[in-house]
Formats: structure tokens, sequence, C-alpha cells
């Protein structure tokens, strides 16, 4: 799982949870895998991410290093910072692990690199 | 559009997983016909539900260098493959298993495409998590088509588009009339006959 993907993910559908976002990481092996670096990609990804919730997943995971907790105004401009933006969002891989709901603390499983976010039918809103 | 590689996969596999057939192939042309298209809405993230093994959401992504593909199934054994596969075609895919698109945040997906389990079963035949998952429709055809229909406008961005493979027993006249309540457009993009099976693709935007 990429970090672009917790980005996305919520645990809303499990009944009685509001937000269910973001969701905590708990990583047992994290892999950092060479991605072809292509800043304007990156630059069009930045405006569609909640910045605040990447920075916090990257830092709990020890990859903040060198990643602004604010985006500055002139980002796209900046090749350091989409490279390092490139290798949170796209190099880093959380390959064992569990996301764990904000509300609720139920757990959803990372194996092999894949959230398992399935719920029982009594789990559904 | 090239077809992505499949000599990856080990053929047993399509014992749990839908192998690519017909349907998947259309699907495929649909999106090659719609490229130009695709290509002038520049989409960052694509979605594939139901992604079986992976070749279709593999194919756009190839298609598509400056995009970001995702796919979900409800079929662990599948989320595996197509993650495979995309790795196998040098395309950029992160794989969840998850029902649907349930567990999303809003308005995330530029494109999101969709060959659902379509063929008429009892209801009680469909709402599994194996291979059964990747045909059984229940009622119509239609029961998890419809579930996901009611989603369509949460998870595409406001520019997004919906590619839908049907055939005409789901009668798609129906699901055309649920998305234009949503105030959807709809095109049908590609029709082919399979056997005895009137296959389409039908198309929804804003």
């Amino acid at each position: 799982m990429k970090l672009i993907t917790h980005n996305m993910l919520t645990s809303k559908c499990l009944k009685g949870v509001l937000t269910g976002y973001p969701l905590a990481i708990n990583a047992t092996d994290v892999k950092v895998n060479e991605v072809d670096f292509n800043p304007d990609f990156i630059a069009r990804i930045i405006p569609k991410l909640d910045w605040e919730v990447l920075w916090r997943a990257a830092d709990s995971l020890g990859h903040s290093e060198g990643l602004p907790q604010v985006v500055e105004s002139n980002y796209e401009a900046n090749q350091e910072f989409l490279k390092t933006a490139h290798k949170v969002l796209l190099e880093v891989e959380v390959e064992e692990g569990y996301l764990t709901c904000p509300e609720s603390g139920r757990q959803f499983p990372i194996t092999k690199g894949i959230p398992n976010m399935l719920l029982t039918e009594a789990e559904v809103q | 559009m090239e077809t992505p590689y499949q000599n990856h996969i080990d053929k047993a596999d399509f014992d749990f997983v839908y192998e690519p057939a017909e349907d998947s192939f259309l699907l495929i042309d649909a999106l090659e016909k719609d490229l130009e298209y695709l290509q002038l809405r520049k989409p960052t993230f694509c979605l594939e539900v139901g992604s079986g093994s992976g070749v279709v959401i593999t194919a756009l992504g190839m298609a598509l260098p400056k995009a970001l593909c995702f796919s979900t199934d409800i079929n662990l054994k599948a989320c595996n493959m197509t993650k495979s596969t995309a790795i196998r075609n040098n395309v950029l895919l992160d794989s969840i298993n998850m029902d649907l698109a349930t567990g999303f945040v809003h308005h995330k997906f530029d494109v999101v495409i969709f060959n659902p389990p379509y063929v008429v079963t009892e209801t009680n035949e469909c709402g599994g998590c194996g291979i059964e998952a990747s045909w059984a429709g229940g009622v119509k055809g239609r029961e998890i088509t419809d579930r996901l229909l009611h989603m369509i406008p949460k998870i595409l961005t406001p520019n997004g588009t919906f590619y839908l493979l049907l055939i005409e027993d789901n009668i798609p006249l129906e699901v055309v009339q649920i998305m234009s309540t949503y105030n959807y457009k709809s095109e049908t993009v590609i029709t082919r006959k399979v056997r005895n099976e009137q296959q389409l693709v039908l198309k929804f935007y804003r």
C-alpha cells in the first residue's frame, strides 16, 4: 500500500462511524521501491491530497525527513520538494501491518501490500 | 491500446479468479475507442472496481502513463493477481481488497471502470467472495451493478467518467435512467454479440 492510497481510504462505512479518517498505520514491513520520477505528475497530485494526513502517515513510518508539514505556495517549481513528495507518495510501500479506524478501533490488515477493507454484514451502516 | 502480458499468471489461479474473456476485451476496446477523450481530460486517478485478473486496468494504465491506477476486488486472490499483472506490465497501481468502492473518501477518481457480475441468477447466488462473485449478478444480473451506480456520484470527480459493461438482459435503459436521476449523460461506446449474449459498454459523464 502506497501512502497516496492511504490518503484516500476511510472506514466510514462501519456502523456508527462518522468520518473514519484518517486511518492510523501500524507497519511491520515497509519497503521503498524505486519509481520513475515525473515532476509534472507529482505536481498534479499535490492539490488532490490531504497533505496533513500524508505528512502524519509518512512521519509514523519514519519517512517524513525533508517533507514540509505545510505545502509552500510555489511548490510546482521546487524540484527537491517534488522529489521528496514523489518518494513518500509512490515509493514507500507498507507491505505488512494494519490500519486502524480512528473512531471504532477496528483494524484492517495489510498483507503482501494489499489492505483488507472488507467488512462483515453486521459491521456495515 | 496494447494487450497486457499475462504470461506471469499461473493458469491454475483461474480456478479462483475470472479469466479474461470476450467481455474483458470489449471493455478494453471501448476504452481504446474513447482514448482521445480520456487523454484530453488528463485523468490523474483511475479506478477499476472488481478488477479480477487486472488486464483491463493495466491496459488503461499502459495507455495513460500519466495516470495512477487503483483496483478493488472482493476476492483477495484477484487483488493479488491484479497487482502482479500491473507489475509485469510496468503500470503503477495499488490494489485494495474492498467491496466495490465503499472504503474511499469522496470525489477522488477521474475514471471509474466496472465489468460487473452480470449473469442473471437467483439473489442468493450473488454476494460471495470467490470466483462466483465474478459472474453471479442476481435479479436482472444487476444487484451488484445497482449498488455501485448509487456510489458513482460520490466516487467520481465532478468531471469524471464512468465506463460500465452490461448485457441486454441487464436492461441497460433502466441503468441509463437511474444515472440520469444523478444528472449523468450516457452514451453507448461499443456493442458486440458474443454467442447468444449481446454485450455493450456504456459511458456516463456530466
